[in-house]
């Protein structure tokens, strides 16, 4: 079959990017994926036999002592942990994020770039030692109970940092700009006419809200959270270094597993279920927006 | 810009100018490697030394079996010296025949993971106990008590290293089993008191030579110059021989099989047994180093410190632990995984 030229051309054109998807996302799936079939090797590595033991290891357990098995009750505590601090990071970016996107958007054009690359500049610096930096904020010495012991708000230090809190306040500094991008951009196309006609048909502030801005910004507010919940999921540093590791996410979970576990099928395994994890949350994405594409027709 | 461009091209034509005879690649923990050792080295020599952290005995070990690494000297701890020889990473150098063999110390000389000092040349050798504020807790302090009944008033301010192996084997002390040990009804005990003494811990972390310094923790358990490290920023700071048992280990300076550089990692083996050298090293991380003779080139308060002399009472309690078996390996990680869940 003829392709007509500007096609073929752009067949041409792609073809560095799905040798770079080929090799550096495909090839490294795949040998997950296999890792996750295999015996582990006795000190770090995998033995080429093929068992199905990771896979149940990430279900279920047999108990350390009497050997029964049961749901993997710690497994599961793990993945709750995350999904349960992924979404809590969403929803306190996109409540910090919309109001920042909103004003962005509403002032004079010719100042928007300018608060835009406001907000990109934490970008510039590493994620090691912006978190760091957060540390220092957070410490029992550090600014923030400093300036509260100055205030006199508290008597003595609060206790934030290795909590829970920490890890929360962490990852939402860290993906606020990835919530904030899209949404400037969705609101940046809203025809603010509609809030005026709204208006003049007697809807209240509420209304106009819920009715107007929320549904026709909603692409932008599906792809912040995407792009805020799917890497908050997989996060290691953050709360590797705030929460203290006293209580694990699945990237330290997996971690584990191929460092002093010893066991690389089992973190493979483990990854390719956070794999999982994070594309039914892409398809609910595309479904989310396509749907309402098509009410919007 | 064009300032910083020319800049950068003037230090890029001066590095090269002062490009020296050979390299070396030295794998080694982070934070424990002398600078002023390396600059001596590279003078003396004329070497380029490049040195690259690692943070614990299994990345390295995975990182130097995948290979490409480009390392030619690597610094693993007693109990992993054996896999390596196992896994033929190792080379034989020719210890023996080197010039400062004769220095590293009887007890050091025929060691159960490298009779005869085949394959390795001795780094530092520490113990693993307990570091407490003193501010805090004015009690017993030579005990796994600490963080296992942590004391009333260090509740909430206790770490603890999260070294799976180490945390395993001083409880599995603490609670009388030998280190290693497959008796699942102790294992059993030992995952229970983990969990419960959990509940005390404020974090598992590392870096607690600048978190005891500035009181960020209060106790926690820790490396001897570790401890040494911030007793030196903050005397409060003191180092406990838990009695019920605590870790005493070496690590060990080795050439690897698929060095590029060999002959300038043989020179540097044979560098740091020289006891100037070896001083060097100890005078840095704060550990002992296993070279006699080293101590009249040390700082003084090396010679007496409390965190490197043991007390004759409680040498008996220190115990050299080897990598356990696969099986107990698992158990392990499965009271691991249960105890951070």
């Amino acid at each position: 079959m003829a392709m007509p030229k500007h096609a073929r051309d752009g067949w041409l054109l792609s073809i560095p990017a799905l040798i770079l998807l080929a090799f550096g996302a495909a090839g490294p799936l795949l040998i997950v994926f296999i890792y996750a079939f295999l015996e582990p090797g006795d000190f770090s590595g995998v033995v080429w036999n093929f068992t199905t033991e990771a896979w149940f290891r990430v279900f279920f357990e047999r108990d350390i002592f009497d050997g029964t098995v049961s749901m993997a009750d710690a497994h599961l505590t793990i993945f709750w942990r995350s999904v349960k601090l992924s979404l809590l990071t969403t929803l306190i970016t996109f409540l910090i994020g919309f109001p920042m996107a909103w004003f962005i958007a509403t002032q004079p054009p010719n100042r928007r770039p300018a608060w835009l690359f406001l907000i990109t500049i934490p970008f510039w610096t590493n994620l090691l030692i912006r978190t760091f930096a957060i540390l220092e904020v957070l410490r029992n010495q550090g600014l923030l109970n400093s300036f509260l012991l100055w205030l006199g708000v508290i008597d003595q230090p609060l206790q934030i940092l290795y909590t829970d809190n920490a890890v929360l306040i962490g990852m939402a500094y860290v993906y606020l700009p990835l919530m904030v991008l899209p949404l400037f951009a969705a609101i940046d196309r809203f025809d603010f006419r509609l809030i005026e006609a709204s208006y003049d048909l007697y809807a209240s502030r509420w209304q106009v809200l819920r009715r107007i801005i929320l549904p026709i910004t909603r692409p932008g507010i599906v792809a912040g959270s995407i792009l805020v919940f799917v890497p908050s999921l997989g996060a290691y540093v953050t709360p590797r270094i705030l929460g203290g590791g006293k209580n694990m996410m699945v990237g330290n979970f997996i971690e584990l597993q191929f460092g002093q576990g010893r066991n690389w099928p089992l973190g493979a395994a483990l990854s390719m279920l956070l794999l999982v994890i994070v594309l039914v949350a892409l398809l609910a994405y595309v479904r989310v927006t396509s749907g309402s594409e098509r009410r919007d027709a | 810009m064009k300032i910083l461009l020319t800049g950068t091209a003037l230090t890029m034509a001066l590095a090269g100018l002062a490009q020296a005879e050979g390299s070396l690649n030295i794998y080694n923990w982070g934070n424990y490697t002398n600078p002023e050792l390396i600059e001596k080295f590279e003078e003396e020599y004329d070497v380029d030394v490049t040195i690259t952290d690692f943070d614990s005995n299994t990345t390295a070990l995975s990182k130097i079996e995948a290979g490409g690494h480009g390392f030619d000297i690597v610094v693993p701890t007693h109990s992993y010296v054996q896999i390596y020889v196992g896994k033929d990473l190792l080379m034989k150098p020719g210890i023996p025949e080197m010039e400062n063999y004769g220095n590293i110390s009887e007890v050091w000389k025929n060691v159960d993971w490298d009779p005869g000092r085949e394959y390795t040349v001795p780094w530092q050798w520490g113990t693993t106990g307990v570091a407490v504020n003193k501010t805090a807790y004015d009690g017993d302090i030579n005990t796994s008590a600490i963080w296992l009944d942590t004391p009333e008033e260090l509740k909430g301010k206790v770490n603890v290293v999260p070294e799976m192996q180490d945390i395993m084997n001083l409880s599995v002390m603490y609670m009388g089993g030998e280190p290693c040990t497959n008796d699942k009804e102790l294992l059993r005990q030992v995952r229970d008191k983990l969990v419960e003494a959990k509940s005390d811990w404020m974090s598992m972390d590392y870096g607690m030579t600048e978190k005891m310094s500035n009181g960020d923790v209060m106790a926690s358990v820790n490396w001897n110059g570790s401890t040494f490290r911030a007793r030196l920023n903050n005397p409060d700071v003191a180092y406990g021989y838990p009695k019920e048992g605590y870790i005493v280990w070496m690590d060990n300076v080795a050439v690897l099989k698929d060095a590029q550089n060999v002959e300038n990692a043989k020179l540097f083996v044979n560098f740091i047994m020289d006891p100037e050298n070896a001083a060097l090293i100890s005078s840095f991380a704060r550990y002992a180093n296993g070279i006699d003779g080293s101590e009249e080139y040390m700082p003084d308060e090396m010679k007496s410190a409390p965190e490197i002399v043991v007390p004759e009472e409680l040498k008996a309690a220190g115990k050299f632990t080897s990598s356990c078996p696969k099986e107990v390996q698992d158990l392990y990680t499965a009271i691991w995984t249960d105890l951070q869940k």
